[in-house]
C-alpha cells in the first residue's frame, strides 16, 4: 500500500519533469539530425512558463474547462498505471482523456480545429485496437490484468509478445504524435492545419495540454517498460534502457519520414494490430 | 523571473511586396541560421505567436489582415517591420494602392531595414524585439499590482487612439465562428 502511494507521488512530481526533459532532448536530437545547433534542453519548460505569463484568450470558456479535464484524467490514467492498477481501466480512462480534448477542440467552433479534432478521432480509431490486444496479451501471459501484478511476474514478457511489442511501438508513433502520423497536431509543422487541434488555445490552456503530453509520454513509455520487466533489478535497468532507445528510435523516425495521409495511418495500424496482434495472441494461447 | 523573452514564437506575414524579405524570414529558420536556438519557432498560428514578423508594406486589401492577426495575438506582444516596405514602403510609397509602412496600421516596435533585410539583421530585430517584449510584460505584471486608476492613465497614453485589442480580439472571434459555423 505504502509502496503504491510512493510510486502514485512519485509519477505525478516526476512525470512532468522527466517528460520536459525527454522533451527537450527530443529537440535538441532532432535538430542535431538536421545539422542544427537546436535550442537548450530546458526549453519546453521555457515555453510553458511564458505561456503561463500570456494573457489569457479563449474563445469559449468552456474549452479551458474540457482541456482541464484532458489533464486531469491523463494524470489520473497514469496514477492507476504506476500505483499497479488495471491495466484495461488504464486505457479506458486515457481514451476518455482524449475524448475530452477532442470536444475541447470541437467546442471553439474554428475550422482549423475541428479539422483537427477529426483527425484525432481518426487517429484514435487507428491505435485503439493495437492498445487492447496489448492489454489482453499481458493478461493471457500473466494472467492479470494489473500492472502491479505483471511488473513482478517471473519472467519477462518480451520474447511471448514479441509480436505485440512491435505494434504497439508502431502505434506509439501515433500517440506520440511523431511523423508520419502526426496529422492532428505537429510540433514541427505549425503552418498546417495552423496548428490543428490546438489552434484555437493559447496562453495557459496550450500550457497545459504540453504538461498533460509531458506525463501522457511517461506513462506510454511505462508500457514499453512493461515488457521488460521480470521482479528483478536487471528488468528495471533493462526496461528504463529499452524505454530510452525506442524514444530515440522515435525521434529518428520522426526526423526521416514525411507525413502520412489518415487512409495510411488507419490501414497500417490496422494490418498491424491483426497481423502482428493478433498472430502473436492465437500463438501464445496454443502455447499457453 | 520572466521567460517571455526565452521563448518567442514568432508569426510571419507578407504583405504587398517583392517576396525577397519573406524569403530572408524563411531562411532564418534553416540549419544555417538556425533561430530556434534562442527558442524562436515559426507558429504559423497569431493565437501562439509573441513575435509578429511582418515583411511588405500594407495596401488597401491586406490591412485588415494586418490588424486581425495582430488583434488575435495575445498580450504581451511585439511587431517587427522587416525590410524597408514594411518600415516606410520603400519604393512601392508612390502607388496608387499603398497606404504606407506597417505602422500606418498597427503599432510597430522594431524596424529592420534593408532591401532585402539579411537574415542576421532578421534576428538582430527579434532580439531587439526581445527587450520591448520583456518590458511590455513587466508593465502587465505592474498593471495588475499598481491601483486601476494609475493603469488607466498610462495605458491612455500608450496607446491613443487606439481600441483595446481585448476587445477587438474578442469581436473577431466571434466574427470567426460564425463564419465556422456557415
Amino acid at each position: 500500500m505504502i509502496k503504491m502511494i510512493v510510486f502514485i507521488v512519485a509519477y505525478l512530481v516526476l512525470a512532468p519533469l522527466i517528460g520536459g526533459l525527454l522533451a527537450g532532448l527530443d529537440r535538441k536530437v532532432s535538430a542535431r539530425m538536421q545539422r542544427r545547433a537546436g535550442p537548450p534542453v530546458l526549453q519546453p519548460f521555457y515555453d510553458v512558463f511564458k505561456l503561463f505569463e500570456k494573457e489569457p484568450l479563449t474563445v469559449t470558456k468552456v474549452q479551458d474547462f474540457y482541456v482541464f479535464i484532458f489533464l486531469l484524467f491523463v494524470i489520473v490514467s497514469g496514477a492507476i498505471f504506476f500505483g499497479g492498477g488495471d491495466l484495461l481501466l488504464v486505457i479506458f480512462t486515457l481514451t476518455l482523456a482524449s475524448a475530452f480534448l477532442i470536444i475541447a477542440a470541437y467546442s471553439s467552433n474554428s475550422p482549423y480545429a475541428e479539422v483537427g479534432a477529426e483527425r484525432e478521432l481518426l487517429q484514435m480509431m487507428a491505435y485503439e485496437p493495437m492498445v487492447l490486444l496489448t492489454a489482453i496479451g499481458f493478461y493471457l501471459y500473466t494472467g492479470s490484468f494489473a500492472v502491479g501484478d505483471i511488473v513482478s511476474g517471473a519472467s519477462m514478457p518480451l520474447l511471448p509478445l514479441i509480436g505485440i511489442f512491435l505494434g504497439f511501438t508502431f502505434i506509439l508513433t501515433i500517440k506520440l504524435r511523431k511523423s508520419p502520423f502526426d496529422l492532428s497536431m505537429s510540433h514541427h509543422a505549425h503552418q498546417e492545419l495552423v496548428r490543428g487541434l490546438t489552434t484555437e488555445f493559447s496562453g495557459r490552456t496550450l500550457a497545459l495540454i504540453e504538461i498533460s503530453h509531458w506525463y501522457e509520454n511517461i506513462f506510454l513509455l511505462g508500457f514499453i517498460f512493461l515488457f521488460f520487466a521480470n521482479g528483478t533489478v536487471w528488468g528495471y535497468i533493462i526496461g528504463v534502457v529499452a524505454c530510452i532507445l525506442i524514444y530515440f528510435f522515435e525521434v529518428l523516425i520522426d526526423n526521416s519520414f514525411a507525413r502520412m495521409k489518415w487512409q495510411f495511418a488507419f490501414k497500417s495500424a490496422w494490418l498491424v494490430a491483426l497481423i502482428l496482434g493478433v498472430v502473436n495472441i492465437f500463438v501464445l494461447y496454443i502455447i499457453i | 523571473m520572466s521567460y517571455i523573452a526565452k521563448s518567442p514564437w514568432v508569426v510571419h506575414y507578407d504583405g504587398s511586396s517583392c517576396n525577397g524579405c519573406d524569403i530572408e524570414v524563411l531562411a532564418c529558420l534553416t540549419p544555417m541560421y538556425d533561430v530556434e536556438r534562442f527558442g524562436i519557432i515559426n507558429t504559423g498560428n497569431p493565437k501562439h505567436a509573441d513575435v509578429f514578423l511582418v515583411t511588405g508594406s500594407v495596401n488597401e486589401q491586406n490591412k485588415d489582415v494586418v490588424k486581425q492577426i495582430y488583434d488575435q495575438m495575445p498580450e504581451p506582444k511585439v511587431v517587427v517591420a522587416v525590410g524597408i516596405c514594411a518600415c516606410t514602403a520603400g519604393v512601392f510609397r508612390e502607388c496608387y494602392n499603398i497606404l504606407g509602412g506597417v505602422d500606418s496600421v498597427i503599432p510597430v516596435d522594431v524596424y529592420v531595414p534593408g532591401c532585402a533585410a539579411r537574415p542576421e539583421a532578421i534576428i538582430d530585430g527579434v532580439v531587439k524585439g526581445l527587450a520591448v517584449l520583456q518590458e511590455k510584460r513587466d508593465n502587465m505584471v505592474k498593471q495588475v499590482d499598481e491601483p486601476a486608476e494609475t493603469y488607466e492613465k498610462e495605458e491612455a497614453e500608450a496607446s491613443e487612439g487606439e481600441k483595446s485589442p481585448e476587445e477587438e480580439a474578442a469581436g473577431e472571434t466571434e466574427k470567426d465562428q460564425e463564419g465556422g459555423k456557415q
